[in-house]
């Protein structure tokens, strides 16, 4: 009977293996496109080996007009509003998280209510409100609405990695005179470290491949980021050049794949919504 | 929709940013005054979010009643539920609607979260570099930039694309897919891209199932279906729940990797609700009836992130 388990088991290992490998392969062809069309000179729209390996097409783009200013544009409105999510939501964690009022739940749930909103659907109005104000195509007004937008997720989040502080280390520091403000900067979020920086990078892996906002509200070439700014491919340059395309593509994602690959395991199975599951 | 502007207000009202300087949380105080600085962290979160969010949600439920027009801003009247009403005898709209619903169930309902089941099930029997191979893989296409996901898919379906090569390949007949189906093409891109996160969602639920069940029914002879069916499905069913809801909220909201793709074209063949929304509002100038669209479905995702917050609310 064992054996038997054992050997189906085995035969079932295999069949799962191919089965896998087929969605892989499956999933790995456009994947295998972009990488191979990048190095190739003579790129075109299928999967092919290249006709000769090059590097041409990255010389091609690594242009300041091209790569290095939309990047950096990228670099700054994701940054400054990564940088104005961590702080705001790291504030609001930590009276949600340590002390009890009745209004912290209808909050959470609120929060939790507006992580799932369609943020798609409000960029219209948030367009006509901006002209309003006149934050339409300003780096700070963009910097502010995508903060607003990645902030219930945001919250929600470092609350949960909050909870797993135990309360005792600040009490301590509290019979020392510590202000709740110093316990948070000097105890709680030192010991939360690597919740921390689960936060800053998911939000700005989110932030750096979001194409509907910036492409809404900056109308400015000059301060277009990568994700908007890759369009330019298809509009004005005729005749699409796909290698280079490609090697934009590839300059472009490379940031967030590594970022990713930095948390994973920390969001890994755990991730399952950011906690949202666990309440 | 409306729900969620007064109960931001609500705390909004008692976390007001010129409240006293922070204290040491135990001094002592009338409580009143002790919550007041208690919340006082909260305040800037707050003010970003009622500012940023709540504020565009209360506006859009403002213009979604007038005729504004993006030439001439400044004349606009309120027109009640007119935008409502054209809406529903606008032949576009309602193919919007057709195809948003068409592209939600392929790919959310159908797609992802099937695949991610059978991805995340078959993985818990493969060997670990064959899993991790996979994993790694469908993962990379999920962390993609969206417009970047739409140009390899793009390529992917174009006459002179992959697909295409591939059934000439096998000697099966190829076609332009962006222009015979591109509903269709954009729901594989959105399966392409989105299937990861119900594989990460199943994975996890799938490890919560204690072994000692699966092998008892194992023993006593239930065959592989059998066993999905009758264990392993009614308990993770919970997972199922928020993951269909969640998928659904993300392709409701899907707009870039359609634009890349196809431009909701051609003609208006793959235009679902959000590419319409922008069309209207911004090709045609008219900001009022876009954002009307715009009102629906946000409401159709308030509804659907109700469900998920019930879901949720039967397990905390």
């Amino acid at each position: 009977m064992a054996l038997t388990l054992s050997s189906r088991r085995r035969s079932r290992r295999l069949a799962a293996d191919a089965g896998l490998l087929a969605f892989a392969a499956a999933f790995a062809l456009p994947l295998a496109w972009v990488v191979l069309s990048s190095l190739d000179s003579h790129a075109g729209l299928g999967v092919k080996a290249p006709d000769g390996l090059t590097l041409g097409n990255f010389d091609a783009i690594l242009t300041s007009d091209i790569t290095f200013t939309p990047l950096l544009n990228s670099l700054i409105l994701c940054g400054g509003a990564t940088g104005l999510t961590v702080v705001c939501a790291a504030l609001a964690a930590y009276p949600l998280s340590r002390f009890r009022s009745r209004l912290n739940r209808p909050f959470l749930l609120t929060i939790l209510f507006a992580t799932s909103l369609p943020i798609t659907a409000i960029m219209v109005p948030v367009y006509a409100l901006f002209v309003q104000v006149d934050l339409i195509d300003t780096m700070q007004g963009t910097i502010f609405f995508f903060a607003a937008s990645q902030l219930p997720f945001a919250i929600w989040l470092m609350k949960n990695f909050m909870d797993g502080v135990p309360k005792e280390l600040e009490e301590a520091a509290w019979t020392d005179g510590a202000s709740s403000l110093q316990s948070l900067v000097r105890i709680v979020l030192p010991l939360m470290g690597p919740g921390v920086s689960v936060v800053t990078v998911f939000s700005f892996v989110m932030m750096w491949g979001n194409f509907f906002v910036p492409f809404m509200l900056l109308l400015t070439p000059d301060q277009m980021p990568a994700s908007v700014s890759i369009n330019e491919f298809f509009g004005n340059r005729g005749m699409v050049a796909y290698g280079q395309l490609a090697a934009f593509s590839v300059v472009y994602s490379t940031p967030v794949i590594l970022l990713y690959v930095l948390i994973a395991r920390r969001l890994g199975g755990g991730f399952a919504l950011g906690g949202a599951v666990k309440g | 929709m409306t729900t969620a502007a007064p109960q931001a207000t609500g705390p909004g009202a008692a976390k007001s940013p010129s409240g006293p300087p922070p204290s040491p949380p135990d001094a002592p105080g009338v409580p009143l005054r002790r919550s007041l600085v208690r919340a006082l962290p909260v305040s800037p979160a707050l003010v970003l979010l009622l500012l940023f969010l709540a504020g565009p949600i209360v506006y859009c439920v403002w213009i979604a009643f007038t005729d504004l027009q993006l030439t001439g801003q400044a004349e606009s009247s309120f027109v009640g539920l007119e935008n409502f009403r054209t809406a529903f005898q606008d032949e576009e709209f309602l193919n919007a609607v057709w195809l948003t619903l068409v592209f939600t169930v392929i790919s959310s309902l159908i797609g992802q979260n099937t695949l991610g089941l059978a991805l995340a099930s078959l993985m818990r029997r493969a060997s670990k570099p064959v899993r991790t191979l996979t994993g790694g893989i469908v993962i990379t296409a999920w962390v993609l930039p969206e417009v970047v996901a739409g140009f390899l898919l793009y390529a992917f379906f174009r006459r002179e694309g992959t697909l295409n090569a591939i059934l000439d390949w096998l000697h099966l007949p190829s076609q332009n897919w962006l222009f015979t189906l591109p509903i269709l093409a954009v729901s594989f891109a959105n399966v392409w891209r989105g299937t990861a996160f119900s594989m990460l969602v199943y994975s996890a639920a799938l490890n919560e199932i204690p072994q000692e069940v699966t092998e008892a029914a194992e023993v006593d002879g239930a065959g592989g279906w059998r066993r999905m069916w009758h264990i392993t499905l009614p308990m993770i069913r919970r997972s199922i729940g928020t993951n269909l809801m969640l998928n659904t909220l993300q392709t409701l909201s899907v707009f870039g990797l359609i634009w890349v793709m196809t431009r909701g074209g051609p003609g208006d063949k793959s235009q679902t609700l959000p590419l319409f929304m922008y069309e209207q509002a911004f090709q045609n100038s008219m900001i009022g009836y876009g954002t009307a669209v715009a009102l629906l479905l946000l409401l159709v995702g308030s509804l659907f992130s109700l469900i998920y917050l019930r879901l949720l609310r039967t397990e905390v």
